[in-house]
């Protein structure tokens, strides 16, 4: 076991505990700080992967931006601020026996199915080429990559984005006439 | 380093991600649930990635699409969690039964009459 074997699996053993507390905790505050904590954790394993600008991005959007968000959702819903047994439903039990059988399942299939295979991420290059100094998920990379290939995907998702947004503002306003508000 | 530590993390992420969208009750924590499963599914990506050296880097720019489509559904879902406390005054989603479908009018006496109660309440 490698240095970099125990750093991911530190990484990974945080994360998959920040995220069985977000959803076991009797504070709806600590789930969202828990959540940080497990986000995080998966930024750190991703630059153990070395995917570093994926990395940056998720410390950006996830715990900036997701996170505040859903902070915000829990003052303005007026939430209990101490430890509450009313956050979990009555059919915790069936959840845990789903929960159980996806982790079971998915654990099994893919320990038999990816079992002694090794993580090849040595820089692809020619024989004879010099090899390029930066990791493959750099953003120099990851930027190339998204405005040559992928640039049709990356406008779309523009447009459904600014949908989404519209939509939030418009789902939120309460200054509309009426005949948009008669069906409530 | 073995291509299962990633897989194994994001299983084990996504199965409390299920956990919690199912016996979770108020809305907010299941919605940071879903973020939990989106997770998951992102580890995958970049794992895979990495691990076929894909020259396109397909897994890590759809990594990044699906960070930002998760943050277009959190806020689109903040704000349908806000309107439905605006009416309502609590965000139980298990509580919220106006769409439920009664399998028999007759058995279903005291529950009917719960959603309606709600409403007038509400109003």
């Amino acid at each position: 076991m490698t240095g970099r074997d125990l750093v991911f699996a530190l990484l990974g053993v945080v994360a998959v505990g920040a995220g069985l507390l977000v959803v076991t905790t009797r504070q709806l505050v600590h789930a969202a700080l828990w959540l940080v904590v497990s986000f995080g954790a998966l930024a750190g394993c991703y630059l153990v992967l070395t995917a570093e600008f994926v990395a940056w991005v998720q410390v950006l959007i996830y715990v900036g931006a997701v996170v505040v968000l859903l902070l915000f959702g829990i003052m303005l819903t007026r939430a209990p601020v101490g430890p509450s047994d009313e956050l979990d439903s009555g059919n915790r039990w069936a959840a845990l026996g789903v929960a159980a059988g996806t982790a079971a399942l998915l654990v099994t299939v893919l320990v038999m199915g990816f079992r002694g295979t090794r993580l090849n991420d040595a820089p692809r290059c020619a024989a004879g080429a010099s090899c390029p100094a930066r990791a493959n998920g750099s953003a120099e990379h990851l930027g190339e990559a998204v405005f040559r290939t992928w640039v049709l995907p990356f406008e779309v998702l523009s447009v459904l984005l600014l949908a989404a947004l519209v939509g939030a503002i418009v789902l939120s306003r309460t200054d509309l006439p009426t005949p948009l508000r008669k069906g409530r | 380093m073995h291509l299962a530590f990633p897989l194994v993390t994001a299983a084990l992420l996504f199965a409390a991600g299920v956990y919690g969208v199912l016996a979770r009750r108020n809305a907010i924590l299941v919605l940071m649930s879903v973020e939990l499963m989106l997770n998951a599914v992102n580890l995958n990506l970049v794992a895979f990635d990495v691990h076929l050296r894909d020259r396109l880097h397909g897994g890590q720019v759809l990594t990044l699409f699906t960070i930002v489509i998760a943050a277009a559904e959190v806020g689109l879902g903040l704000a349908i969690v806000l309107l439905v406390f605006r009416n309502r005054q609590m965000i139980d989603v298990d509580r919220l039964r106006t769409l439920a479908e009664e399998p028999d009018p007759e058995a279903a006496g005291p529950d009917a009459a719960e959603p309606a109660a709600e409403r007038e309440g509400a109003k």
